[in-house]
């Protein structure tokens, strides 16, 4: 304990632990020097009061924003990979999600593999009705959104999610689908950085088999969650 | 050539129409001060217009390539401010205004001078009664197709930045993400050339042709001219407008692919 900025390492250090993604002294305007390891179907949950830096953060670790420091993927340094390769391994899914294409599908670059993707999300994959691919981006609600924005980047098979606030809009039972999906995703060997305002859901993802730790950010910085 | 001279009664004659105007709106009280409005930019185009008149004929009497040349910087230096004070968004630092000026001032030098030494073909060719003319038709287009340009570019993408980064994030090239909007800013910057063109000789006479028949010049001599000066608008404004656009959206990105509307300036609207 007691190296505040180190989470992760010091922890798993003496079982040989190697992380998926490391992410080593990272900053920007607006957060302080970061130092976090999440390892291979591993959760960290980013939880702190709005306007934090939780999003600042997962931005800069995308590199959507200019930022200092050194991010690394199984080991190999983000700088000797082209920036669209990197943000397709580790997938940023913000918490408004943007759309350029009318029609849902355009949005995926792959459409034929989501069907099962879109059945477990809870969305109409198209096998008895119109599936949600083929539905106008304008009439799509706030939850379906939410969950289409989350299929289009899990469709990429990334390495690393960088999820922020991912329920936010959804109903119990939608949110306990997204968690399932997630969960299924770091079983196979993802890692996950999860941001959530809900005590609720960080207790759930704890409690439940996901390997998973909490921290929390206020002003810029990075601490480790108290219980 | 014959052409009717105009005395100053003239002129006065015709100015009695704008007094005409600001006296009936005083009398309907159509009010929000609209006939000082009219007064004052009566007033100043006969200033202007009359300082003009003087800079041309002492730039003709000396027929220096200096002084064209001078004369030509500072027309570019008012279109690109102009170019300026029709965007909404614009770039902080040098490219406030180096964008829209460098890529207007190369366009627009280009095709005259090329206009002027394969076409026109004056002795000199840089004599200024052909050269200043010329580069202001060129300049004038080209500054509105510029301004239209960049304008909609930059707004675009402050507008669309959740659907831009979007694709980022899904592992798109910056390129083919902003490539919608690039094509949006070329197209609207190229649309009042194109009215232009459709419209000439059916809704409007252009400008340059009439006062060559006004001169006393043959219509189809004045039909020829104003047919290549179309062409050369068409070109100098298809050139700068995409100069100005492609620096321009590559200013708005770099080697990481990422969105910098950070090299924007605050709008009005979001300064304290």
């Amino acid at each position: 304990m007691n190296q505040p900025d180190r989470f992760g390492q010091q922890e798993h250090a003496n079982e040989g632990f190697r992380p998926l993604l490391n992410v080593k002294n990272l900053t920007r305007p607006g957060i302080a020097p970061v130092d976090l390891a999440i390892g291979a179907g591993e959760c960290l949950i980013l939880g702190g009061p709005s306007g934090a830096g939780k999003t600042l953060l997962l931005r800069a670790i995308a590199d959507l924003d200019p930022n200092d420091g050194d991010v690394f993927l199984e080991g190999v340094s983000r700088d000797q990979i082209p920036a669209p390769r990197w943000r397709r391994m580790a997938a940023y899914v913000p918490s408004e999600s943007g759309w350029w294409a009318e029609r849902v599908g355009d949005h995926f670059t792959n459409p034929e593999t989501a069907a099962p993707l879109l059945d477990r999300l809870g969305l109409d994959s198209g096998a008895l009705t119109t599936g949600a691919l083929d539905w106008p981006v304008s009439r799509l609600s706030t939850g379906e959104r939410q969950r289409l924005a989350l299929a289009r980047a899990l469709a990429m098979e990334p390495k690393v999610l960088l999820l922020d606030e991912p329920t936010s809009g959804l109903d119990p039972d939608s949110t306990r689908r997204v968690e399932a999906v997630i969960a299924g995703r770091l079983t196979q060997g993802a890692a996950a950085l999860f941001v959530t305002h809900d005590a609720e859901q960080a207790m759930r993802l704890q409690g439940g088999r996901l390997q998973s730790r909490r921290l929390t950010m206020n002003a810029g910085v990075v601490s480790e969650a108290e219980a | 050539m014959d052409y009717i001279r105009l005395g100053y009664e003239d002129v006065a004659v015709a100015a009695v129409l704008v007094a005409l105007n600001a006296m009936l709106s005083l009398r309907l009280r159509l009010g929000l001060g609209l006939e000082n409005r009219l007064v004052i930019a009566a007033v100043r185009m006969v200033v202007q217009l009359s300082l003009v008149g003087l800079v041309l004929k002492a730039l003709f009497a000396a027929v220096s390539p200096w002084l064209t040349l001078g004369a030509a910087v500072l027309m570019v230096l008012f279109a690109g401010r102009e170019v300026l004070a029709r965007q909404s968004r614009r770039f902080t630092g040098w490219w406030t205004y180096g964008l829209g000026t460098s890529s207007i001032m190369v366009a627009a030098i280009l095709v005259t001078v090329l206009a002027l030494t394969t076409q026109i073909r004056p002795d000199p060719w840089y004599h200024p009664r052909y050269a200043i003319p010329l580069l202001g038709m060129i300049l004038g287009n080209t500054m509105t197709g510029v301004a239209l340009g960049l304008d909609r570019l930059l707004t675009g993408a402050v507008r669309e930045k959740a659907a831009i980064e979007a694709q980022l994030c899904l592992g798109r090239e910056f390129s083919a993400a902003l490539k919608p909007l690039v094509r949006q800013a070329l197209r609207s910057g190229l649309i009042p050339i194109v009215n232009a063109m459709s419209a000439a000789g059916l809704v409007s006479l252009p400008g340059m042709m009439t006062g060559q028949i006004l001169s006393g010049v043959d219509p189809m001599e004045a039909v020829k001219y104003q047919i290549l000066i179309m062409f050369l608008i068409a070109g100098g404004t298809g050139l700068g407008l995409l100069a100005a656009v492609l620096a321009g959206a590559r200013r708005l990105t770099d080697p990481r692919h990422r969105l910098r509307l950070d090299r924007l300036a605050a709008s009005a609207a979001e300064q304290p």
